[in-house]
C-alpha cells in the first residue's frame, strides 16, 4: 500500500496550520498563465500563493458546498458573466480598495467592489486578407447583411464569449433586433459553427470563408507562429459603440480566510508591474489605463472600447442564450 | 433435482445456523453498502427532480430538445451498430481463426481503448477536416475539397466515438469467446450446422451477458460523453445539461436533465434483464479452446486487412498525429513536471483499479448468491454513476463529501482542536471513493460476466467437501474469474486515467496529472499542445495493454 503515508501526509497538511502567510485561489484561468504572476508575487511579497484550476460551473459549485469552511480566497475567472454570477449567489464579497479602483476603469469592475476586471480581451472581426479589403467591413451588425452570404465563420454559440457580445447587442439594439441580426450571421455561415477560435481562424485563413468573429489573443498565437497568415484584424463599430471586450478578472470570497492577503494580491495584480506580465502572457490588454499593451499587440492598432459595463453581459447571458437558441445559432 | 442433492449432501457439514443466517443476511447488505458510494452522489442529482425550474424546461423543450433528442438517438443507434460490429467480428475473428499476426491482433485491437474520446475527437478533427493535411493535399491536387464529407457532422462522432468505445464490446466479446467452451460448438456441427450458422445460433446466444454488458459500458459513455461532442460542436442530450448549467447558470434544471438520463438508463438495463430472465450462461463442457481454424489464400489476407485497417484509423494514424504535435512542442512543454503527472496519474489509476476491482467481485458475489430482486437492483444502481456526465457527478460527489467534512471540522473545532479548512477533501482518499462513484460499472461488468460462467455444481461440489463460502469465493470464484478481473482492472485503470471532472474537482492542491494537463491545454483550444499530455496518457494506458497481451496470449 504505497499511498498510505502519502494520504496520511496530504491529511497533515490539510490539518496543520499553514506557517507562512498564504492566499488561497480557485482559478479558471489556466495555470501555465497565472503561476508565473503568483510565484513573482511571492518573490514580492513573501506571501505564499496556493491555487487549484478547473471550470467555473464546478468551482462555483465547490465554494458553495464548502460554505464557511471555504480554504478559498478569491475566485478569478476568465469572463465577467460568470464572476456577476457568483456575485448574485452570494459567493463573493465586496472590498473597498483605492488602489483597484484608480487602476481599474469602472466599466471593467463590479459597481460595488465585489470583482474586478484584470486583463481585457477584445472580441473582434477577422478577415482573410486574399478575398476582403477592410473598406467592405464596417459592424457586428453588418456581417448579417446578405453580401457575406456562405463567406462567414462564427464560433459556437455555447461558447460565453459570443453570450457577452449578443448580451451586449442586447442592451444596444433590443431584443428583437438582435435576434434578426443573429439570424443573418446564421445565414451566411460557411461553415457550421466551431467549437474554438484558433480552429475558426485557421479555416478562414485556409479559404473556408472569409470573415469571423474571435477573440484577439488567439489570432495572436496564430500569428506568432505564421507570420505569414493571411489573416487581418478589423476593429469594428469604432463610429458607434465601440468593439466588444470582456474581461478576465476576480473577486474575493465571501468566506476568505485572508481577506486581507486577497486584497493584497488582487492589488499586486492591477499594478503596473504586474499588469504588464498579467497581460503579455495571453496577448492580451492590460486594464490599468497606465500600461501600454505588448509591441506584437500594440500593433494591430488602437481601438475604441464598448464602454458598457461588463457585468450587464453576465445580466443578459441568459437571455442571449435563448436568443440564439431561437435564432437556430448552435 | 441435483442441487436437491448437494443441499442435502452439503447439510450435515454447512455451518451453524446463527452463522448462515448472519451471512444471509450480510450479502445483500453487502451489495448496498457497496451501492451506497453511487447512490449518495446520485441522490444529491436526483433530488433535483423536486424542485421544477419551469422557464428553462419551457425553452429548453420548445427550442432546444426536439433537436437534441434526434442527435442523440442517431448517435446512439450508430455507436450500437458500430461498436457491436467492430467489437463482436473481431472478437470472433481473433478467438476462433488463426491467421498471420493473429496473436498480436489480439491485444493490439485493444489499444484504443487507451486513447480518450476528448482526445481522439480533436485527432480526428485536425486531421480530417477543411484544414487538416488530407484535405489540404486534395486542394492541391484537385483545386477543391468541398466535396469530402464533413468531419464534424454526424457520421464523423459516430466513427469517432466507434473507434474510441469498440474495445468495451472487444475485450468483453473475446473473454465469451474464449470461456464458452468448444463442446457446444462441435456439437452444432455434428447437427449439421455450418461454422457461421454456429456462429448466428451458439456462440453469440452464449455470448449475450458479455455482448451487453460491453454495449451497456459504451452507450453509458457515449451518453454522458460531452468532450467529444462539445469538440465536433455536435448537440445531443449532455449539450442541454451543459447549457443549463454553464450558459443558464441552473444547476438544478442541469441536474433535472441528468436524472432523466440515469432514469432512462435505469429502465434500459432493468427491461434487458427482464428479457434476459434467469437463463445460465455458464461454460458447455470442459476442454477450453478448439483449436482455432487456419484461414486460407484471401480469406486470410482479408482478416489481416481488416484488423490492420481498423488499428490504423482508430489508433495508428491519430497516435502518429499526436507524435508530431507533440514533438513540436516538447522542447518548451516537457520537463521534469511530467514526471509528477506521469506518476500521479499512474499511483490514482492503479489503485482506482484494485479498490474497484474488489468491489465489483463483493456486488457481483453478492448479486450471486442471493440472486433476489433487492441485490440485484442493488447492482444496477451501483453501476448507473457511469451514465452521469462527468462534471454533474462531480458534483454530486462534491457535496456530500463537503457537508461531511463541514459537520467534522464543526466537531474539531468545538473540542478545541484547530481550525482547519479541509479534513476529508484534497485527500486520495476522497478521490477514490469519487472515481468508485463513476467506475463501478466499467468493473463491475466484466466481472459479473465472468462470473456467469462458474457452474453451480462446481460450488456445490466444494460445498459438499466443507468449503464455507469464503473459501469458496477465495479457491473457485477467483482463480475462475481471472480473466473477467483482469479486463475489469485494465478498463478502469485506463478510464481514471482518462478521467477529467472529478479529477479537476477533488485534486488536493498542486496535485495535477495527465488530464489535468489535457483540460488546461484544450480549454484554451491549443490542441498541439494538449498532444504532449495525451500522449503521455496513452503511453501510460499502453502499460496494462501490453499486460493484458500476456494475459490473453496464455489462454489461446
Amino acid at each position: 500500500m504505497k499511498f498510505r503515508p502519502l494520504l496520511l501526509a496530504t491529511v497533515l497538511a490539510a490539518a496543520l496550520p499553514a506557517l507562512a502567510e498564504e492566499v488561497t485561489v480557485y482559478s479558471a484561468r489556466i495555470e501555465a498563465l497565472i503561476k508565473p504572476l503568483f510565484d513573482a508575487f511571492t518573490r514580492d511579497t513573501g506571501v505564499q500563493v496556493r491555487f487549484v484550476t478547473g471550470q467555473e460551473g464546478p468551482l462555483m459549485e465547490r465554494l458553495k458546498a464548502e460554505g464557511a469552511n471555504t480554504p478559498a480566497d478569491i475566485l478569478l475567472t476568465v469572463d465577467a458573466g460568470n464572476l456577476w454570477q457568483a456575485e448574485q449567489q452570494g459567493l463573493l464579497k465586496p472590498i473597498k480598495s483605492a488602489l483597484l479602483d484608480a487602476n481599474v476603469p469602472p466599466h471593467l469592475r463590479d459597481p460595488a467592489g465585489a470583482w474586478y476586471g484584470l486583463s481585457v480581451r477584445a472580441r473582434t472581426v477577422f478577415f482573410n486578407k486574399n478575398r476582403v479589403k477592410p473598406g467592405e467591413l464596417s459592424t457586428y451588425e453588418d456581417l448579417a447583411s446578405p453580401k457575406w452570404k456562405n463567406r462567414l465563420c462564427l464560433r459556437t454559440s455555447k461558447k460565453v464569449y459570443n453570450q457577452s457580445l449578443v448580451g451586449t447587442m442586447i442592451v444596444r439594439l433590443g431584443e428583437a433586433k438582435t435576434e434578426q441580426v443573429v439570424r443573418g450571421w446564421v445565414a451566411n455561415l460557411a461553415a457550421d459553427p466551431f467549437s474554438d477560435d484558433t480552429m475558426m481562424l485557421k479555416a478562414m485563413a485556409a479559404g473556408q470563408c472569409d470573415v469571423g468573429i474571435a477573440n484577439t489573443y488567439y489570432f495572436g498565437r496564430l500569428v506568432d507562429k505564421d507570420p505569414k497568415l493571411p489573416i487581418g484584424v478589423f476593429w469594428p463599430n469604432q463610429q458607434t459603440s465601440g468593439v466588444h471586450v470582456n474581461i478576465s478578472g476576480a473577486g474575493v470570497t465571501r468566506h476568505a480566510k485572508n481577506e486581507k492577503g486577497a486584497v493584497k494580491l488582487l492589488e499586486w495584480l492591477s499594478s503596473e508591474k504586474a499588469q504588464r506580465l498579467y497581460a503579455d502572457q495571453n496577448m492580451e490588454y492590460p486594464v490599468n489605463p497606465r500600461v501600454q499593451p505588448d509591441p506584437k499587440v500594440a500593433a494591430w492598432g488602437d481601438f475604441k472600447h464598448d464602454y458598457i459595463n461588463v457585468a450587464k453581459a453576465g445580466e443578459l447571458q441568459a437571455a442571449a442564450v435563448k436568443l440564439m437558441d431561437r435564432a437556430g445559432y448552435r | 433435482m441435483p442441487s436437491d442433492i448437494a443441499s442435502s449432501l452439503t447439510t450435515p457439514k454447512s455451518p451453524p445456523a446463527w452463522r448462515r443466517g448472519r451471512l444471509h443476511l450480510g450479502e445483500p447488505a453487502l451489495a448496498w453498502a457497496i451501492a451506497a458510494i453511487t447512490l449518495v452522489p446520485l441522490a444529491v442529482v436526483l433530488l433535483s427532480l423536486l424542485e421544477p425550474q419551469t422557464d428553462i424546461w419551457a425553452h429548453l423543450g420548445e427550442y432546444v430538445l426536439p433537436r437534441l433528442l434526434a442527435n442523440t438517438a442517431w448517435l446512439i443507434a450508430g455507436v450500437a451498430v458500430g461498436t457491436l460490429v467492430l467489437g463482436v467480428s473481431l472478437a470472433w475473428l481473433t478467438a476462433v481463426y488463426d491467421f498471420p499476426g493473429r496473436r498480436h491482433f489480439a491485444w493490439m485491437l485493444a489499444l484504443p481503448l487507451a486513447m480518450p474520446a476528448y482526445v481522439l475527437a480533436f485527432v480526428q478533427i485536425g486531421l480530417y477536416d477543411f484544414t487538416g493535411p488530407l484535405q489540404t493535399l486534395l486542394r492541391d491536387w484537385f483545386g477543391d475539397s468541398r466535396w469530402f464529407p464533413d468531419i464534424r457532422a454526424r457520421g464523423g462522432v459516430i466513427l469517432t466515438l466507434t473507434f474510441a468505445l469498440y474495445p468495451y464490446v472487444y475485450l468483453l466479446a473475446r473473454n465469451a469467446f474464449l470461456t464458452q467452451g468448444h463442446r457446444a460448438l462441435e456439437a452444432a456441427q455434428s447437427l449439421g450446422l455450418s461454422r457461421r450458422q454456429g456462429f448466428w445460433r451458439v456462440a453469440l446466444p452464449m455470448a449475450r451477458p458479455w455482448l451487453v454488458g460491453g454495449l451497456t459500458l459504451a452507450l453509458m459513455e457515449c451518453l454522458a460523453d460531452f468532450g467529444t461532442v462539445a469538440t465536433f460542436n455536435y448537440d445531443t442530450f449532455t449539450t442541454a445539461i451543459y447549457k443549463a448549467w454553464f450558459a443558464l447558470f441552473n444547476l438544478k434544471a442541469a441536474s433535472q436533465l441528468a436524472s432523466l438520463l440515469v432514469l432512462a438508463v435505469l429502465a434500459l438495463a432493468l427491461f434487458e434483464q427482464r428479457v434476459r430472465g434467469d437463463k445460465r450462461y455458464t461454460a458447455a463442457g470442459r476442454g477450453g479452446q478448439a483449436r482455432p481454424d487456419r484461414l486460407a489464400g484471401w480469406r486470410s489476407a482479408l482478416a489481416v486487412v481488416a484488423c490492420l485497417l481498423v488499428l490504423a484509423l482508430a489508433f495508428f494514424v491519430p497516435l502518429l498525429q499526436l507524435l508530431l504535435w507533440a514533438r513540436s512542442v516538447a522542447a518548451e512543454q516537457l520537463d521534469l513536471r511530467y514526471l509528477g503527472f506521469v506518476g500521479r496519474s499512474l499511483l490514482l489509476s492503479a489503485s482506482a483499479a484494485l479498490g474497484l476491482v474488489l468491489l465489483a467481485v463483493g456486488l457481483a458475489y453478492a448479486v450471486r448468491r442471493r440472486g433476489d430482486l433487492a441485490s440485484r437492483l442493488a447492482a444496477r444502481l451501483a453501476t448507473l454513476g457511469y451514465a452521469v456526465p462527468g462534471t454533474v457527478l462531480a458534483v454530486g460527489v462534491f457535496i456530500p463529501i463537503a457537508w461531511l467534512d463541514n459537520r467534522l471540522m464543526d466537531a474539531v473545532r468545538a473540542l478545541g482542536l484547530g481550525q482547519p479548512t479541509q479534513i476529508l477533501q484534497g485527500t486520495l482518499a476522497v478521490m477514490l471513493l469519487a472515481y468508485s462513484a463513476r467506475f463501478l460499472a466499467v468493473a463491475f461488468e466484466p466481472t459479473q460476466s465472468a462470473m456467469q460462467r462458474i457452474t453451480a455444481s462446481q460450488e456445490e461440489a466444494a460445498a459438499s467437501m466443507g468449503l464455507g463460502r469464503r473459501a469458496i469465493l477465495r479457491r473457485i470464484h477467483l482463480p475462475m474469474l481471472r480473466g473477467g478481473l483482469f479486463t475489469a482492472a485494465l478498463m478502469v485503470f485506463v478510464d481514471v486515467m482518462k478521467e477529467m471532472p472529478i479529477t479537476l474537482m477533488t485534486r488536493p492542491f498542486g496535485w495535477d496529472t495527465l488530464a489535468v494537463r489535457v483540460f488546461e491545454m484544450t480549454s484554451e483550444g491549443q490542441w498541439e499542445m494538449a498532444a504532449l499530455p495525451s500522449l503521455a496518457i496513452v503511453l501510460a494506458g499502453l502499460v496494462p495493454v501490453i499486460l493484458l497481451a500476456r494475459e490473453t496470449e496464455k489462454r489461446s
